[in-house]
């Protein structure tokens, strides 16, 4: 993999950063006057999420992460790992709850999500923005509330639990923003 | 601005001059990087090599060796490899000698010129004197000119960059500009303008050592909003002194593998001629206007910066 100098860091550029592959956010150029140029950078862990700053010589390089993002189906869940599949090759790959992680509250089968791949092994998984999802266990609402106001848990298909007006009943469909978690309607089927 | 710039220099009888911005020679600065091009012309078929100024301050002192008086310019520097929020690759530079002046008469001066320049800012009025050395530990717990390895190291772990310790290595100079730039310099310049004085001898430039203490050297900047406005020095007049400084750069250029840059030998015979005992300054007019215009990026107040040049 090529190295990369701070002046090629910029944001969603892969790098190696000690052991981790991490994904640059933001660089900014520091300089006194006279002296020495840095560059303090914004860079997220790809592994842990985890968000630091770090700063650098001007000049200085990192080694290049082989980091791609692919857009997979999720196939199933078998207890312990999550199996996608790439829809033009068929191609399968199974992720560990690390790489899933909050994502899997989100995934039903057949969605399309998008799955980080490090070295060829899933790192990551990031569910579609939005989501369908059927109500599968919520209090009755009360007559005559159309929206707003207060609202009440509900727990879906795939075990999220959301926020929903209390009109909304279960067996409903509601479509949902995952980066949010936040109710966003109701669907008609 | 620029108005108010001429205005202010012409109520106090400064000339303005004119100095090529296309050079036989550059500043060895190892840490200035240096744009260049090749002159070709009839009669010089094996071309020549010009540099685009990193500064006019060689230019501006030949001129003062040659009996100009005070004299100010307003011109474009370059510098390469520089760009992000407070620079861009050519910015304007208003640059200023008087002779016969201290640096802090000529810091006087320069917070004059700021307040009539940047009135709307309320604090303008406000005007700190610190010490490189005061600021420094004010705000690292580190005395910069006695601190040892350790001292530093343990500063960083402190404020929480175990980074530094690879990056800085064992070079002091590198070391004061990392804990300067990180722990220092947002805090200046936030309640009115701060000028900062004194500098350690390990950043000397083209000033004169202090002779009071030996460690620092007679070079201050200015800060406005944690920004770095201005750097003025008492100037150097000493010729061999300045060749050894730049023979220093020279060789710490040839470590670092940059590329090599000759002495300006006109500069130099400029000196041994006589340089008048004076102070100058360099303002950095684009970043002025940013604060006066309450811009928060350099591309804020240029028409078209680097992106769009």
């Amino acid at each position: 993999m090529a190295a990369f100098s701070t002046n090629e860091f910029k944001g969603g550029l892969k790098v190696m950063l000690d052991g981790d592959p991490c994904a640059i956010i933001e660089n900014e150029f520091v300089k006194p006057g006279k002296g020495q140029a840095f560059n303090r950078v914004k860079i997220r862990n790809l592994r842990t999420g985890r968000v630091i700053e770090r700063t650098f010589k001007s000049g200085d390089t990192l080694e290049g992460a082989d980091v791609v993002d692919v857009e997979m189906q999720y196939l199933y869940n078998d207890g312990e790992h999550w199996h996608f599949m790439v829809p033009d090759t068929f191609e399968q790959y199974s992720a560990d709850a690390t790489a899933v992680n909050d994502a899997a509250k989100w995934l039903k089968e057949q969605d399309i999500c998008t799955v980080t791949l490090w070295n060829d092994v899933p790192l990551a998984v990031t569910p579609p923005n939005f989501v369908v999802l059927k109500i599968v266990e919520t209090d009755p609402g009360v007559r005559g509330d159309t929206s707003g106001g207060g609202g009440k848990p509900a727990t879906l298909e795939t075990g999220a639990v959301v926020r929903v007006p209390l009109f909304v009943q279960k067996d409903e469909l509601v479509k949902v923003d995952t980066r949010t978690g936040e109710y966003l309607s109701r669907v008609k089927e | 601005m620029l108005a108010a710039i001429r205005r202010f220099f012409a109520e106090r009888g400064v000339l303005e001059v004119e100095t090529p911005l296309l050079c036989r020679a550059s500043g060895t600065d190892p840490n200035l990087g240096v744009f260049s091009t090749r002159f070709h012309s009839p009669g010089r078929a094996e071309g020549l090599d010009l540099y685009l100024q990193t500064s006019p301050e060689f230019a501006m002192k030949r001129l003062l060796a040659a009996g100009s008086g005070p004299i100010y310019q307003i011109c474009k520097a370059f510098r390469n490899e520089e760009c992000g929020r407070y620079h861009n690759p050519e910015f304007s530079l208003l640059e200023w000698y008087r002779v016969g002046f201290s640096l802090t008469q000529l810091m006087d001066e320069v917070r004059c010129l700021l307040s009539d320049l940047c009135r709307n800012l309320a604090a303008i009025e406000q005007f700190e004197h610190i010490s490189y050395r005061q600021a420094f530990e004010r705000h690292t717990g580190v005395d910069p000119l006695t601190a040892s390895m350790a001292d530093f190291i343990d500063c960083a772990r402190r404020y929480g960059f175990p980074e530094a310790v690879a990056v800085c290595g064992n070079e002091v100079p590198v070391w004061l500009d990392f804990l300067f730039s990180h722990l220092v310099q947002q805090h200046l310049g936030r309640a009115g303008t701060t000028c900062v004085f004194h500098y350690p001898a390990c950043q000397p430039s083209l000033a004169k050592i202090n002779a009071q203490d030996p460690r620092t050297v007679e070079r201050a900047e200015v800060f406005l909003e944690g920004i770095e406005l201005a750097n003025g020095f008492c100037e150097l007049t000493d010729a061999a002194e300045q060749a050894q400084r730049f023979d220093r750069d020279i060789a710490s250029r040839q470590r670092r593998g940059l590329p090599a840059i000759e002495k300006d030998r006109r500069f130099l015979a400029a000196l041994e001629a006589g340089l008048p005992d004076c102070s100058g300054v360099a303002v950095g007019l684009d970043r002025v206007l940013m604060l006066s215009m309450g811009a928060s990026a350099i591309d804020g107040v240029l028409a078209f910066p680097l992106g769009r040049a």
